[in-house]
């Protein structure tokens, strides 16, 4: 076998062993599925009310899916870092790493496990969504356009979690160093209120983050935006799908070899 | 150069000058080793003497801090995924995904190896069924005793028949019948013609199942032969004498002394002294007649070769064996002391 070949055999394995724990492991599976439900409730029914008198030109329940969806798979690469940190600290990690396995293996199996965890989380999600009132309301490849992109995103954002967990190292400290970040992240964002909302700089803030241009894009894709509402005059809300991909490509090119670096010096202690 | 000697002399593994520091601690001051082909390496000391990390060293986990070695013909540090291909290791906790199934840990570990999926089940099959685990290949391995996950693990280290395996402490943390138990597949595993290097800190093992001795201590060896060698290394043979009252042992040990060509030893729990001789059953007459006329009664004596125990007492001045009470359990979640170390470089 090639490197390449024997690389991404490899990490097949290791997705395969990632994944089988989704069943097996009762946190994993809450996680995955549980937790996204409760979201999409708790938003629908105790902040809508709330938030919903607010102009968003459409339904709120259908406003806010797309800012669950998102919510939801960036605060699940915590997941990836809190795993990829457990692992190292398990006896496996010696099996592996006395193996003439990829040295890159083990973190890019990780990654794109999570990929199939996100997969299932965004399906109970919209499930749940249409069952409480959510609606697709453009074509089928929109929608899944809407859906690759927002797994692209969780996607590149794992790998930053991977980096994190590869340098702190412990479980419980990859959780809450990543929470720091990751709320006001959320949060200052479009995810359940409509930027022109908030505050100057918060504003300019939000209306620049890419957590705003993956939801703004999922948003137009899934049609759950009303069409003659204006869209926030910033470059990124009005070119949601380039301004994510960019951060995408950013992301990706920084800290899949980073990470994979700091598997390497990791693992060779 | 270097290669032909390895060539010549059939040496599995050998290792030159090898240094590891953590800080202040040396855990490896310098430590040779050779390890001829075919044969088993014992190497024996106390907790802490730097057998995992020799072990880890020798199997690419850990980088020293200088120092060289070539294992199956492999230069460790220059060819690390070379060597990988052809050891087997078995580390002092077990490298066991407790919550995947005894099969698929194996599976795993086989297609990792890269031998395609068809071969992997099959070997998966053939290890579980060789260390008696077959009725528990479909179950979960956090369910699993210490001894079986002790199994799997070994099982794990075998999957691409290895020419040289590393076992760090096989046995401990098992119960006497499962260390029992291990020694007999250990000594299957030889018969079949594979070099071991096998760490221990118990002298019983190590005499078992090593044709060669190395006894290490702080993190060099001190030691190295046969366990016969190492027996004669230290002459002569014991006279061990328990008395009957915890006063006579003075008096005994003094009467003893007289005649050895060591300072015997006193052991004050078992009212024991053990006397280094050099003629044998002469001595032994000699010295019950003497303790008979001091009038000091002898509840049990008898005279046996030197054991490792005494080896390791007369080389470092200290028992082997002392520092049992910290004996691991193989909890799988138990990370290796050296996974997780600060300031390490
Ligand atoms: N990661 C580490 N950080 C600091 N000290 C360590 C580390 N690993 C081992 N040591 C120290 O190195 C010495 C040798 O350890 P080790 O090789 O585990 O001994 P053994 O396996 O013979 O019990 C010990 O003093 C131990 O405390
Ligand atoms: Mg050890």
């Amino acid at each position: 076998m090639s490197a390449v070949a024997e690389a991404v055999s490899d990490a097949a394995v290791i997705t395969r062993r990632n994944l089988r724990k989704i069943l097996r492991v009762p946190d994993v599976l809450v996680f995955t599925t549980l937790s996204p439900i409760m979201f999409v409730l708790l938003f629908a029914y105790v902040f809508g009310g709330a938030i919903g008198t607010q102009d968003t030109g459409v339904g709120y329940r259908e406003f806010l899916i797309a800012g669950v969806f998102t919510q939801t798979v960036v605060f699940g690469s915590t997941f990836t870092g809190y795993s990829l940190a457990e692992d190292l600290q398990k006896g496996i990690i010696d099996r592996f790493r006395s193996l003439p396995m990829s040295t890159s293996s083990v973190v890019v199996g990780r990654t794109v496990s999570d990929i199939g965890i996100n997969v299932v989380s965004l399906f109970v999600m919209s499930v749940t969504g249409l069952i409480v009132g959510w609606r697709i309301r453009t074509s089928v490849l929109e929608a899944v356009a809407a859906y690759v992109l927002i797994l692209l995103f969780a996607f590149a954002i794992s790998w930053i979690m991977a980096a994190v967990a590869l340098t702190v190292r412990t479980p419980e400290v990859v959780n809450n160093a990543s929470f720091i970040v990751i709320f006001p992240l959320t949060f200052c964002a479009n995810t359940f209120v409509s930027t022109s909302t908030l505050p100057g700089p918060l504003e300019t803030f939000a209306n620049w983050n890419p957590v705003s241009s993956v939801t703004q894009a999922a948003r137009e894709l899934f049609g759950n935006v009303d069409p003659d509402a204006p869209v926030p005059d910033a470059w990124p809300m009005q070119h949601p799908e380039v301004y994510t991909l960019i951060w995408v490509v950013i992301i990706l090119v920084v800290f899949v070899p980073l990470s994979i670096r700091l598997y390497q010096r990791a693992a060779s202690r | 150069m270097a290669w032909v000697t390895v060539e010549c002399m059939a040496l599995a593994i050998r290792a030159t000058g090898l240094v590891k520091k953590y800080g202040d601690v040396v855990a490896l001051d310098g430590l040779d080793l050779e390890v001829e082909q075919g044969t088993v390496m014992g190497l024996l000391g106390p907790n802490g003497a730097g057998k995992t990390t020799a072990v880890r060293v020798l199997t690419t986990l850990l980088r020293p801090d200088s120092g060289r070695a070539e294992v199956a013909g492999v230069d460790v540090l220059a060819r690390p995924k070379e060597l990988r291909r052809r050891i087997g290791v078995s580390g002092q906790y077990a490298a066991v995904d407790e919550h995947l199934t005894g099969f698929e840990n194996l599976d795993m570990v086989g297609r990792l190896y890269h031998l395609g999926a068809g071969a992997s089940r099959a070997r998966a099959r053939e290890l579980l069924a060789q260390f008696d685990l077959a009725h528990a290949a479909e179950r979960v391995v956090k369910g699993w005793s210490g001894g079986m996950r002790r199994r799997l693990d070994l099982a794990g280290a075998l999957v691409a028949r290895p020419p040289v395996l590393f076992l760090d402490e096989p046995t401990t943390g098992l119960d006497p019948r499962g260390r029992v138990g291990m020694w007999d597949v250990i000594e299957d595993l030889v018969r079949g013609g594979t070099t071991l290097l096998l760490t221990t800190q118990y002298l019983e093992e190590a005499d078992r199942l090593a044709d060669r001795i190395a006894v290490i201590d702080q993190g060099r060896v001190i030691a190295l032969g046969t366990a016969d060698e190492l027996k004669s290394q230290v002459g002569g043979e014991r006279i061990e004498v328990v008395v009957s009252t915890e006063e006579q042992l003075e008096p005994a040990r003094r009467e003893a002394a007289l005649l050895c060509i060591d300072q015997p030893s006193v052991d004050e729990r078992d009212r024991r002294v053990t006397v280094p001789v050099a003629g044998g059953t002469r001595d032994l007459v000699e010295l019950l007649g003497r303790l008979d006329r001091a009038g000091i009664e002898v509840l049990e004596a008898g005279l046996r070769r030197p054991t490792l125990d005494d080896v390791f007492m007369s080389l470092t001045g200290h028992h082997a064996e002392a520092e049992q009470a910290g004996e691991v359990s193989d909890d799988p979640d138990d990370s290796d002391d050296s996974d997780d170390s600060e300031g390490v470089a």
